[in-house]
């Protein structure tokens, strides 16, 4: 095999390609035989690519974000970069994996994106140095050395029951979980994704009762289906956001990606989306409480399913359940309502009253759509910090106020004497 | 599959307490730092290939017509010296089911030694996309010589425009799907250093695409020389979109003739283009560029990634060779409409486009017609191949016009054996 070597320019190793001595124009026999061009791989695991990166100094390497607004941008430093790019996670995963979406996501002067995915459980042990602050800047201050409170009982919440059907129009709680064992959304092979999706179905296919129910593989769903669940309001696509697409979680769509919901449809696991798991309650009307009674019971069957089969989620005592997004640690939970609030709405306090009540307000399309016909779901807006039934109850309680808000300003009467102080 | 998974938690040692069944928390033994996670090496030996290789069922690209089971098996886990993996050549491949009628490449190399090292995949695929070239027993012809060029000045009642444009590779570099920052960044330099040494009528300027002035950019979309960030998902699956719009930038020179864009799809695209008919004097500018810049990169060091088997080595398989496009836009509107239309460009070896390039539709009958092939012919070969195409086009055409008939020519050798 014949190979010219090349006389270098100043800075850069060529690595094993090139000598510093030849000069150009002469053609000499290579002395690697060809076997040397390949390399055992640890990847589709591992990523023997990083160690490439290693010749090149740490300020070669650094990403320009002088245009970005991100929490990853706000963080990282070129110290702490050269800290922890020769690292890695024990599946492979490194800094330049955690923080590609941040680096290709700009970002936008108003809202504040996270920037950064795990790609394993073990991301936010061995990046914690990065992960730690984006954390407490993202969640509240919340500190490395806090504990999170974990509570599934449903029977700790109060009330919930009565929020008026005729404001409150549907009520939904959501969360997400991770197995143990298995890389997450942005890092895992499709091994990985199609035996994270038959542990899930042989939990779901056990679920009796009212949870007793069905999955529909992404892949092979018929027209009718398709149309059926569109119609629900269950199907979930293959994401177009950038945020999303730039960590690689939507690799080999729709491999391995599917949807369970119960015959009631009240009950709803998305499979292989944006993390291992999401699961979902809901019903129309206003009565959270039922909604969150059958979101824990359910929750904890799945659990325990999984766990005669030898698998648990990931959880910490220090993070909770530990998602893809460090924005969805903890409880990873959001719970919410889509409810009426034409007037209250266009109050010049609402901004002011949803954050007192650690609420926020989103379009009936979810996160980054517009509110249509004076319908806002609303919803909490911590995930980490609070145990479930805190945040739901801040829930309950706030959607409370906010309708009879609504109706007093439907009389054109005050709402002064209702505002609420900061949670 | 679940009764392995059990042994292998049971036999770390991971005590479970189950929490109480109302609250559904628990605690995990906190020694689960080493005990739960997996390393690589044991996921290699968890997964056997079959469990990996990829449902490609709905697909219809190069890549999933030529990949079988015993190929993934034999390849997924080797990698090239600088760790590029099969999985990642052929991932946007995966995420792309092609068209029924479109037959896309379906994969792309991160790197020069990604056509060796998965020469099981890429050999079946190049033979596939290049008309049957086989990478194995061929040699590939290189001949940048322009004065071989005969016919080179059309009819500019029908010729609007003519250009050529190729890719060039820095040997050494990870290829754009592979790149990290700094060697994108050094690519930038090198070729920014050797275009600043153009002399003459090749003398210009380079415009990073972070750092140009608005101005500066609504110029270079009035010149049509700006190149966005890449929106098909066949190139950002691919991965060459990361870090946008770091160390990505466009020279021209001053006369707005010769074009070079650096870190979009492949290291450097190299344009040499004009309005009119004279694809002889476009030819003779792009094999002048070319040898100045090569020749002006090699002092200092440097090389383009190039061999014997496949020519110039780019990141899509579509483009070895010569990476070499050679077209016009030409008005043919009574042509265009003639049902044998198609027939003729296929015989001549020849495509068309709309005037926006691939993928867009024809505008007022101007169409942009170009060569099929890259591979397995010379850049002589296949710009002379245009220009008679172009020109028995644009004779038919008049033809037409004149109420004459026309001939589907017969069609063109596929390439020197």
């Amino acid at each position: 095999m014949v190979q010219k070597l090349l006389i270098l320019d100043g800075g850069i190793s060529g690595g094993e390609r090139a000598s510093r001595t030849e000069k150009t124009g002469i053609f000499v026999s290579s002395q690697k035989d060809s076997q040397q061009k390949e390399k055992k791989a640890t990847m589709p695991f591992g990523n023997t690519h990083n160690q490439l990166k290693m010749k090149y100094t740490s300020e070669q390497e650094y990403p320009d974000l002088s245009k970005h607004n991100n929490h990853m941008a706000k963080i990282l430093t070129p110290a702490m970069y050269e800290r922890l790019r020769d690292k890695q996670t024990p599946s492979g995963f490194t800094l330049d994996d955690i923080i590609q979406t941040g680096v290709d996501n700009p970002g936008h002067p108003f809202i504040m994106t996270v920037g950064c995915v795990a790609g394993d459980e073990e991301s936010y042990e061995v990046f914690k140095e990065l992960l730690d602050p984006i954390i407490q800047d993202r969640h509240g201050g919340y500190k490395p050395t806090d504990k999170h409170k974990t509570d599934l009982n449903p029977e700790n919440l109060k009330g919930g029951d009565d929020l008026d059907p005729n404001y409150v129009l549907s009520s939904r709680v959501r969360t997400g979980r991770s197995v143990r064992g298995f890389c997450l959304p942005p890092h895992c092979s499709r091994g990985e994704r199609r035996a994270v999706e038959k542990l899930s179905i042989d939990a779901l296919s056990s679920l009796q009762g009212d949870l007793k129910g069905k999955y529909f593989a992404l892949k092979n769903m018929t027209e009718e289906e398709q149309q059926q669940l569109i119609d629900d309001h269950f199907l979930f696509d293959k994401p177009v956001s950038p945020l999303l697409l730039a960590s690689g979680m939507a690799r080999d769509w729709p491999d391995a990606r599917g949807i369970w919901h119960n015959d009631k449809k009240t009950f709803l696991v998305w499979v292989n989306e944006e993390d291992h798991l999401r699961v979902i309650s809901m019903q129309k009307g206003g009565n959270m409480r039922e909604v969150f009674n059958r979101f824990c019971t359910g929750l904890t069957k799945i659990e325990a399913l999984f766990k005669q089969k030898g698998h648990e989620f990931m959880w910490n005592q220090h993070l909770g359940y530990v998602l893809t997004c460090p924005s969805n640690l903890g409880t990873g939970l959001r719970g919410g309502v889509h409810v009426k609030l034409p007037n209250l709405s266009k109050h010049d306090k609402f901004g002011e009253i949803l954050k007192r009540l650690r609420l926020q307000k989103r379009g009936t399309g979810g996160v980054d759509t517009a509110a249509v016909g004076g319908v806002f779901d609303i919803s909490n807006a911590d995930r980490l910090g609070f145990s479930e039934v805190e945040l739901v109850q801040m829930v309950v309680d706030g959607v409370k106020l906010l309708v009879e808000m609504e109706k007093r300003l439907e009389k054109g009467q005050s709402i002064n004497d209702l505002m609420p102080a900061q949670k | 599959m679940a009764s392995v998974f059990t042994r292998m938690m049971s036999g770390r040692g991971v005590a479970l307490m189950l929490g109480s069944l109302g609250a559904g928390s628990f605690a995990t033994s906190y020694l689960r730092g080493d005990s739960a996670s997996v390393t690589a090496q044991e996921k290699t030996k968890l997964y056997p290939p079959s469990a990996d290789f990829p449902d490609l069922r709905q697909h219809n690209n190069c890549m999933a017509s030529a990949l079988t089971p015993a190929i993934y098996s034999k390849l997924r886990d080797k990698c090239t010296p600088s760790g590029w993996t099969l999985d990642q050549c052929i991932q946007t491949g995966v995420d792309n089911p092609g068209h029924p009628f479109i037959k896309t490449v379906g994969m792309v190399a991160g790197d020069e030694e990604t056509y060796e090292v998965f020469a099981d995949i890429f050999d079946p695929v190049i033979k596939d996309r290049h008309n049957g070239y086989d990478p194995r027993r061929m040699k590939h012809p290189t001949d940048l010589d322009s004065s071989k060029i005969t016919s080179g000045m059309f009819d500019e009642r029908y010729v609007l425009s003519s250009r050529v444009r190729t890719g060039r590779s820095i040997r050494g570099l990870s290829l754009p799907p592979a790149c990290s920052r700094a060697e994108r960044r050094e690519v930038e330099r090198v070729v920014v250093q050797a275009l600043s040494g153009l002399k003459g009528d090749l003398s210009g300027k380079y415009y990073s695409l972070g750092d140009m002035t608005d101005k500066e950019q609504q110029q270079l979309i009035d010149d049509h020389f700006l190149f966005d960030k890449p929106v098909s998902p066949l190139l950002t699956c691919a991965g060459m979109a990361r870090d946008w719009p770091d160390a990505r930038g466009i020279w021209h020179n001053n006369e707005k003739t010769f074009l070079i864009w650096v870190n979009e799809e492949d290291h450097t695209r190299v344009i040499s283009m004009e309005k009119g008919g004279n694809m002889k004097r476009v030819f003779e500018r792009f094999c002048r560029g070319l040898k100045e810049v090569e020749h002006l990169i090699q002092e200092r060091g440097w090389e383009f990634m190039w061999n014997e088997r496949l020519g110039y080595i780019l990141t899509c398989p579509s483009n070895l060779g010569t990476g070499l496009r050679a077209g016009v836009h030409v008005r043919l509107p009574l042509l265009s409409k003639d049902t044998r239309f198609s027939k003729i460009l296929d015989n001549l070896r020849l495509q068309k486009r709309g005037t926006g390039g691939v993928d867009t539709a024809a505008v007022g009958d101007v169409f942009d017609i170009s060569n099929n092939d890259r591979l397995g012919k010379s850049e002589v070969e296949l710009v002379q191949l245009l220009i008679d195409g172009v020109n028995y086009l644009v004779e038919c055409e008049k033809k037409l016009e004149k109420g004459q008939d026309i001939k589907v020519p017969a069609p063109i050798l596929q390439f020197r054996k």
